[in-house]
């Protein structure tokens, strides 16, 4: 029966068919930079992160600390259907829209937008954030409101105001497209049947834990090479980790986020209405206006800065933190701000290094490759474009 | 008349609040114990072998012998950056304006005292942090360090770590803070006019905490989200608050759990709270001697507590402290608070009103001082003999069944060796993680296929080495290498060997 229908839905597919030959495409048999395929065929990420520890494994720090637990174990097929799934506007509503759009690797993986847009052209609400090392977190969205990688991707492929599919038509275009069913066989040899969400997690996911950036200036002088940072870098690195910035205290290393949520108080861009943020999700007043602290890592890349874009560029940010506690706060409002939020009464020149310093979290040696051409045969194309 | 009436409500508020009844007053059996003998409690570490406690003094492993000597007018940073990893900096006497920082491992910064004269880094109110360390087996001893805004010594994940002999004056928010660290020792460090804690440990594992002398802060030992923490012997004399156990909501590790306050003076912490606000502390109100807030098995022994306006010991919950966010994942309860033998005189002479009312609700409105309060939830709490105390919201702890805890001498781990890494792995791993960014097996990237490279260096992987060290520009078609100069030339080493016998 269900055989039946498989075959009747790809009858369909073929019918409609306008994409490239179903051989055009192959599943890449390597793993991707960074990891090692294993004698089960599958990929690990191998980093010299591996060779310290940190304290109840929880991968925080100071330089050399261990990475907190990650994913991995993805076999290259998996990973590398999921980079095709990724930069393919089939995914959304009108096909118009892949997740690349919004996280595209030309733009750190986030997508330059202060908050991104949906199919309809409609305001997402937040901003995009980015993909770069999201193997090693245990919490996804600003909100929080997601634990897996896996729980994170119907949110916006599912959103009216972001891709706005719907769980039928997305299996239907895929379970209608004979590459991609031939790509799904072997990328989950053990499956039967028609496409699942499942799978299409769980490749989205594979892909995503391939974006590893662990290899910038600042990591190499974690590693003991002194000479990797310029004097100004060290001088912004010692104001960054001090208690009178603390801005370590929640952008913690090597990734550069506790993962924590945490009420900071930043301003919504004009015109905007306050975000409550963990708040909705927690039930917890005491949250009002909480958000997931963002990692710091390629953070030069990824313009403009907040949940909302309030901020234009780095030095935007750390003004805000250095004007002192609660100064974005609306009057009518009390908000439960993290003790680490101070009047730090920073220097310029201490301002000015700390993000000297941050430049120095670059690294996109592992970016992925864009695909010249997807299997819906649509144009990867990115809004904007 | 009406203000009476009013009062009279909140009372009985309070009692019905608090589960207890004016009917029970105190005709319980008096049950006497000698913490001399009995039972003695065992801790909750178990190290390697199952040891539960051991007898070690020293976590930094053997001194190095390499010694540089800093002089008056030198600067200790640029001897330390200058030092390989395994060196003694040595500090003669003098006034030193900077923030070290250290980052590498088995560096001891030790001051030498002559005639009374010390080593003092002096942030002259302008520099941030006098010392800033994430190295591991970290020492510094016999410093004086003053007048800095942010912390006297902050630790940042630096295991083994020893920091004694200090003193340390009106420097910023902490005096001495190892944070995320394992296996450290802080003892004998004078430290005062710090605005936050005087000796904080914020996230770390087997602490030893002693003979250290500490007033006129806003707290003065605080054992923060950590476990497996012995503060013992210490001054503890006018700070707002004394000694504190506490989980602090919001930070990722979400519990403090087997901690032994025992043998301090705990005097006369009574000085006005300075704490910056919204800091956790400037809610502490100023005569608490000890302070334990959803820590779990905190263990208060042999101390001598006494003169503390408000309370000797406050035991508490998240939702009992003001101002403080919410954690879902912390849990908000002191659990399985231990009480044994303290000497407590002349607590909570002046106490607050939320403790009155309490102490009404359980009928001691004729006490005159105030030795124990506990509020919110403490499941599985014990004391002994808990008649030579003023308290309340005791009456539902059991009686401890051990009396003393001389079997546990401290949690302190032996010297953790550096995990010791063959450099075929290590060049596998930096193969993996750093070459295959621009180099896979048979095809075209950002360099040259791997199989081209072992072509012309198989026999030579010195050659390679060197060549990634310094490269040259060898290929048209190719853009040029980027040198590898930050890896050491034993990594190179390894790394070229590693790349040149891969097969796929």
């Amino acid at each position: 029966m269900i055989r039946a229908l498989v075959l009747l839905i790809a009858a369909i597919g073929t019918a409609g068919a306008t994409g490239p030959a179903a051989t055009d495409f192959t599943l890449n048999t390597s793993c991707p930079p960074g990891f090692e395929k294993t004698k089960a065929g599958v990929c690990e990420l191998r980093t010299l992160y591996q060779f310290y520890d940190s304290l109840e494994n929880r991968g925080l720090g100071g330089t050399r600390t261990a990475l907190p637990p990650h994913r991995d174990g993805f076999t290259p097929y998996q990973i590398d259907l999921g980079r095709y799934l990724f930069f393919d506007p089939v995914l959304s509503g009108d096909g118009t829209l892949s997740c690349a759009s919004c996280h595209d690797p030309a733009r750190g993986l986030s997508d330059g937008r202060a908050r991104s847009i949906g199919i309809h052209g409609e305001d997402a609400g937040r901003a995009a954030p980015t993909l770069w090392n999201v193997a090693f977190l245990k919490r996804f969205f600003w909100d929080a409101r997601a634990n897996s990688l896996e729980a994170q991707a119907p949110g916006p492929l599912y959103s009216p105001r972001e891709m706005g599919n719907s769980p039928t038509q997305l299996l239907a275009s895929l379970n209608g497209n004979a590459t991609y069913r031939r790509l799904f066989q072997e990328a989950f040899p053990g499956q039967r049947g028609p496409i699942a969400e499942k799978e299409v997690f769980t490749a989205l996911a594979a892909f995503q834990t391939s974006l590893v950036s662990l290899n910038s200036r600042y990591d190499r002088y974690a590693h003991g090479y002194d000479a990797a940072l310029s004097d100004r870098e060290i001088e912004g690195l010692n104001v960054f980790r001090s208690f009178v910035a603390r801005c370590s205290e929640c952008h913690t290393p090597p990734l550069f986020t506790n993962e924590q949520i945490a009420v900071i108080g930043m301003p919504e861009p004009e015109g905007h209405t306050f975000d409550v943020g963990a708040e909705a999700i927690l039930h917890s007043p005491k949250l009002k206006g909480a958000f997931k602290v963002p990692t710091l890592r390629n953070i030069t890349r990824t313009a403009p800065y907040s949940h909302s874009g309030a901020f234009a560029d780095l030095r935007g940010v750390v003004d805000f933190y250095n004007k002192g506690r609660g100064n974005a706060v609306p009057k009518d409002m009390h908000l439960y701000l993290h003790w680490h939020i101070s009047d730090p009464k920073l220097t310029d020149t201490e301002v000015d290094r700390i993000v000297d310093f941050l430049g120095a979290l670059t690294d996109e040696t592992f970016l992925p490759q864009t695909p010249a051409r997807v299997p819906s045969g649509l144009a990867p194309t990115k809004r904007g474009e | 008349m009406k203000k009476g009436l009013i009062i009279g409500l909140l009372v009985a508020a309070v009692a019905f609040g608090a589960g207890m009844f004016f009917g029970r007053s105190g005709k319980q059996e008096m049950t006497i114990s000698s913490s001399t003998q009995g039972a003695s409690y065992s801790g909750g570490f178990k190290g390697e072998g199952g040891a539960a406690t051991t007898g070690i003094t020293s976590v930094a492993g053997p001194a190095p012998t390499n010694v540089v000597v800093v002089k008056d007018g030198e600067s200790i940073q640029a001897a330390i950056k200058a030092a390989p990893k395994g060196t003694i900096i040595r500090v003669m006497p003098g006034t030193y304006h900077e923030t070290v920082y250290v980052d590498k491992d088995d560096i001891r910064i030790i001051g030498v005292i002559e005639a009374g004269r010390r080593a003092v880094l002096d942030g002259e109110k302008k520099l941030n942090d006098a010392i800033l360390y994430s190295g591991n087996n970290f020492v510094a001893e016999n410093l004086e360090i003053r007048n800095y805004k942010g912390n006297g010594i902050m630790g940042q994940a630096g295991n083994n770590f020893e920091i004694r002999n200090n003193v340390i004056v009106d420097s910023g928010v902490y005096g001495i803070f190892p944070q995320l660290g394992q296996n450290g020792i802080v003892e004998h460090n004078v430290v005062s006019k710090i605005a936050d804690a005087a000796i904080y440990i914020g996230m770390s594992d087997n602490i030893l905490v002693a003979h250290n002398d500490v007033f006129d802060s806003v707290a003065g030992i605080e054992i923060e989200n950590s476990r497996h923490a012995i503060v013992e012997h210490n001054y503890v004399h006018n700070n707002t608050g004394g000694l504190l156990a506490f989980v602090t909501p919001g930070l990722p590790i979400k519990d403090t759990v087997d901690v032994i306050f025992r043998n301090n003076f705990v005097v006369g912490n009574n000085h006005p709270n300075f704490g910056a606000p919204g800091s956790t502390v400037s809610g502490i109100p100023a005569g608490t001697g000890i302070l334990v807030m959803a820590a779990d098995d905190v263990v208060i022994e042999g101390n001598i507590i006494s003169d503390n306006k408000v309370s000797g010991i406050i035991v508490t919950d998240h939702a009992h402290a003001q101002n403080i966010t919410a954690d879902p994942e912390s849990e908000p309860n002191s659990d399985r608070v231990k009480i044994l033998d303290n000497v407590m005189l002349r607590n909570g002479y002046d106490t607050i009103t939320e403790a009155k009312a309490l102490m009404l609700a359980e009928g001691k409105m004729g006490a005159k001082n105030l030795d124990i309060v506990r509020v919110g939830p403490s499941p599985g709490s014990c004391i002994i003999n808990r008649h030579q105390y003023v308290t309340v919201g005791v009456s539902d702890f059991t009686e401890c069944d051990f009396t003393n805890t001389s079997a546990t001498v401290n949690y302190l781990l032996p010297p953790v060796p550096p995990r010791e890494i063959k450099p075929g792995e290590r060049g596998k791993v930096v193969y993996l993680g750093i070459c295959t960014g621009c180099h896979t097996y048979n095809g075209r990237m950002i360099g040259p296929p791997v199989q081209v490279i072992q072509a012309l260096y198989m026999d030579n992987p010195q050659g390679l080495a060197d060549y990634i060290a310094k490269p040259a520009k060898k290929r048209d078609d190719y853009p040029e290498m980027p040198p590898q100069d930050y890896l050491d030339p034993e990594t190179r080493l390894a790394v070229a060997q590693y790349m040149l016998q891969v097969t796929n």
